[in-house]
């Protein structure tokens, strides 16, 4: 346990002092809800009912440009070979590095959603919503996301690669990421999609360590 | 003999240690028979007898099935011609996901009982899947046009059988960006079983809305809702398009045997050529 929290707090302090994933991840996000009324036309009331969905996927590529460095940089210094003759069972290093991935990424990009919210004209009750599916949805996107980056580690354009193996597999969390939106905004405030994010969230956080712990050892050979 | 089964399994050297060990013809009567075939070479024997026969025996059900549904079935009572589609399209779609399955299965027959030929099988059949998907996509949209009006709609079927079209990209291209091939196959396979327990979800999320798309109405509880007259040449075009990616698969195995095997001839060439040189230097 303590070795886990050793590497997840290791993780966070890179991911602070090093400087460039975060900003870039966020002014990204930034750009691309920028961009998009420019190129959908200035229509509030088509922004504001747009806004969620539009929020999502550019969160979706936010989180997808920070993955590449995941495992990479890490493999490139050898501190993964070291990771993995250490104590730690690699599904645990999976789990240490996708979690602070989603600390120093997913939390923030969640955090700045309602932010760009006001952007795009998204009514002021669906805020707490928006920030809560986030909050639900984005363990699910890096650790799916940890998978990818684990799969591309020596191959070519591994960043171009990551795109396209991982969004296939983000369907589902943008799915019911959107359905838990709409299921609460609606009516009767259904919280089944919710629960079904989360419960995707919790899934992936087991299941994905586990694949992508099976690709890593098979390149540390 | 040994010679050529030594370059048969190049690329894999686990197996061809563990197989090498025992003479080959010693194979008792309880190995089954895919541990039969794990030996290339008997592949091969065994693939060259019976793939005329597949092929041969597709062609024959195809066009039989081709006959059947031009001049034999009616036009459907609602949609007239355009139901005639449903005879390639529903094929297609039924492939789609069974060569998925076979990738899976040939997957998972990889890494965990390291079969020779499950890799072979795996990259032979990604291709193959990728096409029958793209085809069930385009002869869907195009008989969405005349009956919904459309050539696409975003409704639970066809997303998520595009969202597969996608997963077959995805092994493509995954295999062809990893110069090792060893490591290659093995990531592969990795990322094939992920896809596997990730379709059913992505199948039940787009679920989640409305659909156009029928239900299914072949295999279902209760019988088929279809009409026979329909029905028979829609299952004989299913058995065979199934025997033309037998054929298909089959082929595409030999080839990739043959292409390892001359990949493996080059390098036992180049390596005599520098143990040569080396010999003449000194």
């Amino acid at each position: 346990m303590s070795a886990f929290l050793a590497l997840l707090s290791r993780d966070l302090r890179l991911a602070v002092r090093q400087g460039g994933a975060l900003g870039t991840a966020l002014g990204f996000y930034m750009l691309v809800v920028t961009l998009l009324p420019l190129g959908l036309g200035a229509d509030l009331n088509l922004l504001s009912r747009i806004a969620p969905g539009v929020l999502w996927i550019a969160l979706l590529l936010a989180a997808l440009l920070s993955l590449g460095r995941v495992f990479s940089s890490d493999y490139e210094d050898g501190t993964l070979d070291v990771l993995a003759t250490g104590r730690l069972p690699m599904e645990l290093v999976v789990g240490a590095k996708a979690l602070a991935h989603w600390i120093s990424t997913g939390i923030p990009l969640a955090l700045m959603a309602p932010v760009l919210g006001l952007l795009l004209n998204l009514e002021l009750s669906a805020y707490p919503l928006l920030f809560g599916t986030m909050l639900a949805g984005t363990p699910a996107i890096s650790f799916i996301g940890a998978v990818g980056a684990a799969l591309t580690l020596r191959a070519y354009r591994g960043g171009l690669l990551i795109a396209l193996l991982v969004l296939p597999l983000y369907v589902p969390t943008l799915i019911f990421g959107m359905a838990a939106i709409n299921g609460l905004l609606g009516a009767s405030g259904t919280m089944s999609a919710f629960l079904i994010l989360i419960a995707l969230s919790l899934a992936s956080v087991v299941l994905c360590p586990l694949a992508a712990a099976a690709a890593l050892r098979l390149q540390m050979q | 003999m040994q010679q050529g089964y030594l370059l048969a399994s190049a690329g894999l050297p686990v197996v061809h240690l563990r197989f090498s060990a025992q003479p080959l013809r010693s194979f008792s009567m309880t190995q089954t028979l895919t541990q039969r075939l794990a030996n290339p070479t008997r592949f091969m024997e065994l693939s060259a007898s019976v793939l005329p026969w597949v092929a041969g025996a597709a062609a024959l059900v195809i066009g039989y099935g081709l006959y059947l549904s031009f001049f034999v079935a009616p036009p459907d009572y609602l949609q007239g011609e355009t139901a005639r589609i449903m005879f390639i399209h529903v094929p297609c779609a039924w492939l789609s996901m069974a060569v998925y399955a076979i990738i899976a299965m040939s997957s998972f027959g990889l890494l965990v009982f390291r079969h020779p030929l499950a890799d072979v099988s795996a990259k032979a059949a990604v291709p193959l899947g990728a096409a029958f998907t793209f085809l069930a996509l385009v002869t869907g949209s195009l008989w969405g046009r005349p009956t919904w009006g459309t050539y696409w709609v975003w409704d639970a079927r066809l997303t998520s059988v595009l969202i597969l079209f996608f997963l077959y990209l995805g092994l493509m291209a995954l295999r062809s960006s990893i110069e090792d091939e060893a490591l290659a196959s093995k990531l592969t396979a990795i990322l094939a079983l992920v896809g596997i327990v990730m379709l059913p979800i992505i199948k039940f999320s787009v679920n989640f809305g409305n659909t156009l798309h029928q239900p299914a109405s072949v295999i279902r509880a209760g019988g088929p809702t279809i009409d026979t007259a329909l029905l028979v040449p829609l299952l004989v075009m299913a058995v065979g398009f199934t025997l033309m990616f037998v054929a298909m698969h089959l082929k595409a195995m030999r080839n990739e045997i043959m292409r390892r095997r001359v990949k493996a001839l080059q390098l036992a060439e180049v390596e005599r050529a520098q143990a040569s040189q080396l010999a003449a230097a000194e």
